[in-house]
């Protein structure tokens, strides 16, 4: 047992820090820092790089233009990435439906997306969950009815994600309506959002912001090519998507940011007369999180371990654990910057609008996106398989109960 | 001991319930929020005729002579409501200052206009560097002549951009964070020299960012004794945070209510959500911690008027961390158990959720308070 990397990683971590620091534009790197989210062009410039160098698709094998590497690899290049802080790769694209194809795609999809979806000329979105079915995701609705060399998709998607920044999306459809289990009678069907009959429509967060949408379908003609896996064998296509390349689900990268951010700020701000970060009750709080995000990491890293020896196929129940104590940790970090900011994090103010109309700043220039991401990591816990279901897949699959 | 209202407090209960139910739907709210003052003038003139801009004014002063459970009572259903009316900052904030401060030709000019509804107040003290800390004040007011002029520029300042007067902190001597040498006035905010930027919080309502820039006033504008403003100050906050904690614990009530609703009404996996022992558990425990923040903010209120500063203080302090790690808990609660859902605008818990936020980040926030009793450990 040797909690050290080896060198080799080591060298790794550093490689992956030094092309980050070199590369990634100022701009975004600023604005990030500062805790807003990437824009959309943001978010594609850099992607756009990290292919480049070919390593957008970091969890892809190399003969799908992956960069080939050990899940410690991708453990440590995800973690540099969300700590740097860059604008994380878009998982729809690489972290689902690349690896779905690479495992059930036909070779005209692999040729046709695989490489599109790494340099983000495509943008994807996932429709799974519907108004009906989001934790009982098996009871989805939509329908897919075969109609010659085509599937005629009628239903509703919601909370689908980017759907407005999106080109295509991967839907879960129920093709066999008759079929004994629900989990049968499902398909994982490609489609093209041009194609007439979708509509999408926003739904705004509580953050304020567009991030979250739903996508109506009325008579929208698929072509039979862009089924992925067998019909009716979508449930195990999308088990896959959900279980597999669970090393990012903690995301622990960006608390770790956060975090580390909280303390650079709270030397700005003072307390009774003295920096915050003098203030005993501060620190506790500050320790208490470094305490538990060095306990997930050690997890993290054990958990990834056992699945590069176990030949990384089989999903392992323990990642819920991950994710679990992931996204309580991006909640804390993200209410403790919150909380350094104080009143100064209440108002509601755009820095760019401010700045076009030659407004001075309320308060510091971080603060006012502070509450807007604590407002939107309400949902860390709630997307993905809420905590509660979590816990239920634990109970099943490791205690027993 | 007694914990029930008394026959007036709950006939003016019904009457304010009875208002809101047909004032204040979720859809109404809404579309004042998208009005550019961002509440309804038309229901400050309600407030007015039903007595409640004069429920802790004396009667005397035109008011309905009152007393800080009337204003529990009153927050708590304005809590249930969301209500964006500038009450906190004119009636307590605003009030309290003047029936603590004022001399008798200030309370007799103020304090009835308030209670009618023609004249709105804001507390203009916190500035920007001082986040919680009371005594932090930059702004100055140098004598000049027989009166002062204010320099200085104090941050989100609760309906500074509506208010006709302001009541502002500035320092007469000492310096940065001394407790002495702060001093109050009532500054008109037209008066030249103010400049106000009004802005929403996240929760809807509104503030301002106000400079002040050779501000001129008479000495008739001092408001109380000069240098010794920072216990006035002091009781003020306390004012409001017995005041909002009352809010917190309406705005729990409607998120409990809405949760336990959908907890029945939800169907996952064939049943209700509400079905799963660990969801029933969950609600069980908001309701804990409702009831915990309830007894805190009753202890706020019932400590407004004890005389021995360090008590109150003290009180008050323990309502504040006791309110705001129980509005957090049950607001937190209250959106994850609703999932997608609780998560949009669209949908009122959401809006409960962010007033609890934005009023935990006033008046010292959870830890600023759990900090000023762990000093006080014997
Ligand atoms: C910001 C955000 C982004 C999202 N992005 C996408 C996307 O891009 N694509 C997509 O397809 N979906 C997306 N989702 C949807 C997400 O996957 C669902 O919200 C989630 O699965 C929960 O479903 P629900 O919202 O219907 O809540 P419900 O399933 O109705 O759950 C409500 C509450 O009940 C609890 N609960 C339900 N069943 C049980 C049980 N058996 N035991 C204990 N507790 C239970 C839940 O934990 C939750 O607290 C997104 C959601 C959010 C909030």
């Amino acid at each position: 047992m040797d909690l050290r990397f080896t060198p080799e990683e080591s060298a790794f971590r550093e490689e992956v820090r030094t092309f980050i620091r070199d590369n990634l534009p100022r701009e975004i790197h600023e604005r990030m820092r500062l805790g807003y989210p990437p824009r959309k062009q943001d978010t594609i410039a850099w992607q756009r790089i990290l292919n480049a160098q070919g390593w957008a698709g970091y969890n892809w094998p190399k003969e799908h233009g992956g960069p080939g590497w050990s899940p410690i690899q991708r453990m440590i290049f995800l973690e540099e990435n969300l700590s740097a802080p860059a604008p994380e790769l878009l998982s729809f694209n690489i972290t689902m439906l690349g690896p779905v194809l690479i495992q059930f795609g036909t070779e005209a999809q692999k040729k046709r997306f695989l490489p599109r979806a790494a340099n983000l000329d495509d943008w994807w979105c996932q429709g799974f969950s519907e108004p009906g079915a989001g934790s009982d995701l098996a009871s989805l609705r939509t329908a897919a009815k075969r109609d010659g060399d085509h599937y005629v998709v009628n239903g509703q998607k919601i909370w689908t994600s980017t759907a407005h920044n999106a080109d295509w999306c991967f839907c879960l459809v129920r093709t066999d309506p008759t079929a004994k289990k629900r989990q049968e009678g499902i398909s994982f069907l490609l489609i093209d959002l041009r194609t007439p009959g979708i509509e999408v429509r926003p739904i705004i967060s509580i953050d304020g912001s567009h991030h979250l949408n739903e996508v109506f379908f009325t008579d929208v003609r698929v072509p039979v090519e862009n089924l992925v896996g067998e019909e009716n064998r979508g449930w195990s296509v999308a088990k896959y998507l959900l279980g597999n390349e669970r090393t990012g689900i903690a995301r622990l990268g960006k608390s770790k940011e956060r975090v580390r951010f909280a303390k650079e700020v709270a030397r700005e701000v003072r307390k009774e007369g003295r920096p915050l970060i003098e203030d005993r009750g501060f620190r506790a709080r500050v320790a208490q999180l470094e305490v538990d995000m060095k306990a997930l990491e050690i997890t993290q890293l054990r958990v990834v371990s056992a699945y590069a020896k176990a030949g990384g196929n089989r999903p392992d129940p323990l990642s819920s654990v991950l994710k679990i104590k992931g996204t309580e940790l991006l909640q804390a970090s993200s209410e403790l910057v919150m909380d350094v900011g104080g009143p100064q994090a209440m108002p509601v103010w755009q820095q760019e609008l401010a700045a076009l109309a030659n407004e001075p700043a309320i308060g510091p220039d971080w603060a006012p996106q502070m509450a807007p991401n604590y407002l939107m990591l309400r949902a860390a816990s709630i997307y993905g398989g809420t905590n509660e279901i979590q816990k239920n897949i634990l109970n099943k699959a490791v205690l027993g109960l | 001991m007694d914990f029930d209202p008394t026959e007036d407090q709950r006939l003016l209960g019904d009457s304010v319930a009875r208002l809101l139910a047909s004032e204040y739907s979720f859809e109404q709210r809404k579309s004042l929020l998208g009005t550019p003052t961002g509440w309804s003038e038309r229901l400050w003139s309600h407030y007015a005729e039903l007595g409640l801009l004069g429920l802790p004014i004396s009667e005397e002063h035109g008011g309905f002579g009152g007393g800080p459970v009337d204003v529990m009572l009153l927050m708590q259903a304005f809590g249930r409501h969301l209500v964006l009316e500038p009450y906190l900052a004119t009636v307590v904030l605003g009030g309290t200052a003047l029936r603590l401060a004022g001399n008798a030709a200030q309370q007799g000019e103020v304090l009835p206009a308030i209670a009618e509804g023609s004249l709105k107040l804001a507390f203009a003290h916190g500035e920007r560097q001082a986040r919680y800390d009371l005594s932090d004040v930059r702004t100055t007011a140098t004598r000049r002549g027989d009166g002062f002029v204010l320099e200085g520029a104090k941050s989100v300042v609760l309906h500074g951009d509506c208010a006709d007067r302001l009541v502002v902190s500035a320092r007469t001597a000492g310096r940065e964070d001394e407790p002495e040498g702060i001093s109050l006035f009532l500054v008109d905010a037209a008066a030249p020299g103010v400049a106000r930027r009004g802005y929403a919080l996240r929760d809807g309502t509104r503030a301002a960012e106000i400079s002040l820039s050779g501000v001129a006033l008479p000495r008739e504008a001092l408001l109380g004794p000069p240098d010794a403003g920072l216990p006035i100050v002091e009781r003020v906050v306390e004012a409001g945070i017995a005041a909002t904690a009352a809010e917190v614990i309406g705005a729990m009530e409607a998120m409990q209510a809405m949760t336990l609703d959908y907890l029945k009404t939800r169907q996952q996996f064939g049943r209700p959500i509400g079905d799963n022992q660990a969801l029933q558990h969950r609600a069980a425990e908001m309701l804990v911690a409702l009831e915990q923040g309830r007894s805190m903010a009753m202890l706020a209120t019932m400590s407004l008027e004890e005389e021995d500063a360090a008590e109150r203080a003290r009180a008050v302090s323990m309502a504040k961390v006791g309110v705001g790690q129980a509005g957090r808990f049950v607001s937190q609660n209250a959106v994850q158990l609703h999932g997608g859902i609780g998560m949009t605008e669209e949908y009122a818990v959401g809006h409960f959720f962010r007033r609890v936020m934005v009023i935990e980040h006033l008046f010292g926030d959870t830890a600023t308070h759990l900090d000023r009793l762990a000093d006080q450990v014997a």
